[in-house]
């Protein structure tokens, strides 16, 4: 029954003889699904690039697929609407991973030292808006920035304060608002997690060194729960890459937000409105790459971060 | 909650309440417990309030909505709202949350599933080249959701499969961190030895998962579940570009169509937001019932 593995570390065997063809069984269904909705879409994605639809000269006859080559690629990149949100996209990344990051961060390290009797119900009241739906929580912010209906705005008229949230300059940082209202919590969970992990008695012994909390906080605490951040910090960059579901919502709501206002939004507008699934793909996969290098950025420099 | 607290600070201590001296400072001075405590109530505010909010406007009518206090009840029409809510277009949002629980619920039991027997699998069982098999896995964690749904619509309306259950339902049983989620939870509440003893008495491998690995799994597969059925609940893209036929929507591309028509046609604004009030009451109660698993899951997903 023993078989001579060909790895170099031996692996012992828990289902000998069955390997092969007992886990071809188990990953079939997974694998099935994952070419024929990750893989297929993307290579057939991949294949339109590569094509543009030209209408023949009087305009009938219909029209012709030609052959364009990388043109589509270079006439997506060439769009000013398409960079430039790029760029946007960009600067919400530089306003939201900080804000994101440093709130959820100071809530998990202000729950490690809350009471205990009471840290079950800040964490759940925390946690409570990433139950609610992308589309729901655009919503509920949007209403709280029109002036008509909201609270926020009013109140800050009372006290002789205009806000405009729908200005030009104040729509970015709104939606990044959004976005913050939604993930906070759920990060504070993870980085609450790992620190309930870090083992008391390297607390107590900085404490009975006179450490204040702040500085336990940030000397003795937060290095150890650096593994977590790199991961919250690569599910963030990944997360920040989706950005579609706010500003279209926002986009209903101003003429501030374009139809493409985010490189996503592009992708769509091309699909849906423009109607040239050629370039609409060349986007999308423009947009997937970007975010294949940005991940593997983030992956090898928190991997090296946790060896050292 | 303030029983723990210590006396020796130099804080001023409500007198009359003596606390017997704790031998030393076990956790913070009084001030410093009441700035913990003070800004963690900050950091709830800013998480509740908005949700409030929403509570009290899905009571108002379009006249109150404009003109009563933001967190004051105006004349109670919470029950008109919800009769509207359900009258609109023939009893739409009805099927909306019907199609959501449909969509999201099959999704997550039979998404979790084939993500638990691959992660099992990768766990258990030794194959050739298993490791390159598993980097895929990854590949897939790492390429963002929205990047692939417009190559998906273009596939699906080139053969023709837009507009019907299959074009939501197929794509969201896709899970490439349930199966890395399961890898871990596999390794944690499966141990070796039974499937060992299993495999001794006669038992296959397909029958030794489904009588011993799945009932051991089965936290992990819950939680798994739960976060699949929040991500379909919540999925935007997909249905948008998927769907056209209103009776096909899920609650939440619903409601974003009803909020394109509120700009136009106000009466619609009242109906928005008690439908999204009624639509993630689920959700909120699933979660306050179901904390022990979310808090789980994410922690198996922070260890690498």
């Amino acid at each position: 029954m023993t078989r001579i593995d060909s790895s170099p570390r031996p692996v012992r065997r828990r289902q000998p003889g069955a390997g092969g063809r007992a886990a071809a069984i188990f990953l079939a269904p997974f694998f099935t699904l994952f070419v024929a909705t990750m893989l297929a879409p993307i290579a057939y994605a991949v294949y339109l690039s590569f094509f543009a639809e030209k209408s023949s000269g009087l305009g009938f006859g219909g029209t012709q697929t030609i052959f364009v080559g990388l043109g589509n690629y270079a006439s997506v990149l060439a769009s000013e609407t398409f960079t430039g949100g790029l760029v946007r996209l960009g600067m919400y990344c530089l306003m939201y991973i900080p804000v994101m990051v440093g709130m959820a961060l100071a809530l998990a390290l202000l729950l490690d030292v809350a009471a205990n009797g009471a840290r079950k119900l800040f964490q759940l009241l925390l946690f409570l808006p990433h139950a609610v739906p992308g589309v729901i929580a655009a919503l509920i912010w949007i209403y709280l920035y029109t002036p008509s209906i909201s609270p926020i705005v009013q109140a800050a008229a009372s006290g002789g304060i205009e806000i405009n949230f729908f200005d030009a300059h104040l729509v970015l940082p709104a939606i990044v608002n959004v976005s913050v209202w939604e993930w906070t919590g759920y990060n504070v969970i993870i980085l609450f997690t790992a620190l309930q992990a870090v083992p008391r008695e390297v607390i107590e012994a900085a404490v009975m060194d006179g450490a204040s909390g702040l500085r336990t906080a940030f000397s003795v605490k937060l290095p150890l729960i650096y593994p977590a951040l790199g991961v919250i910090m690569l599910f963030t960059i990944i997360g920040t890459l989706q950005l579609f579901t706010e500003p279209t919502m926002m986009h209903n709501a101003t003429a501030s937000v374009t139809s493409t206002f985010v490189p996503n939004m592009w992708a769509y507008d091309a699909a849906f409105n423009r109607h040239n699934l050629n370039e609409a793909a060349a986007s999308s996969i423009i947009i997937a790459l970007l975010a294949a290098t940005l991940s593997f950025v983030v992956t090898k420099m928190t991997s090296r971060s946790n060896k050292g | 909650m303030s029983t723990v607290l210590d006396p020796t600070t130099t804080a001023a201590a409500p007198s009359g309440r003596a606390l017997p001296p704790s031998p030393r400072p076990r956790r913070l001075p009084r001030a410093s417990t009441i700035s913990v405590n003070g800004l963690l109530v900050v950091g709830c505010a800013y998480m509740v309030l908005p949700l409030l909010w929403l509570v009290f406007a899905s009571t108002k009518n379009l006249e109150d909505l404009y003109s009563t206090s933001a967190m004051a009840f105006g004349e109670i029409s919470l029950f008109e709202n919800i009769g509207a809510v359900f009258a609109e277009g023939n009893g739409v949002f009805g099927l909306w949350m019907l199609n959501s629980i449909l969509y999201a619920g099959v999704g997550a039991v039979l998404g979790a599933l084939i993500s638990v027997a691959a992660g099992y699998a990768f766990d258990k069982f030794s194959f050739p080249g298993k490791e390159k098999w598993y980097s895929f896995v990854l590949l897939g964690v790492l390429v963002p959701n929205t990047a692939t749904v417009l190559p998906l619509y273009l596939l699906a309306s080139n053969i023709g499969m837009t507009n019907n259950i299959w074009s939501v339902l197929i794509p969201a049983l896709t899970n490439p961190f349930g199966v890395y989620l399961a890898r871990v939870y596999s390794q944690a509440y499966v141990p070796g030895e039974v499937l060992e003893a299993a495999r001794v008495d006669g038992a296959g491998p397909i029958r030794s998962f489904f009588s011993l690995g799945l009932p051991m799994i089965m936290p992990g597969f819950v939680t798994i579940a739960l976060f699949q059925f929040v991500g379909i609940w919540n999925n935007f893209m997909l249905p948008l570009v998927m769907l056209s036929n209103e009776k096909l929507f899920p609650v939440s591309l619903g409601i974003f169509s009803w909020s394109s028509q509120a700009y136009a046609f106000p009466h619609f604004y009242p109906m928005v937001i008690t439908g999204s009030m009624l639509s993630i009451l689920p959700l909120l109660v699933a979660f306050i019932m179901l904390q022990r698993f979310w808090k789980s899951g994410l922690t198996a997903g922070s260890v690498k």
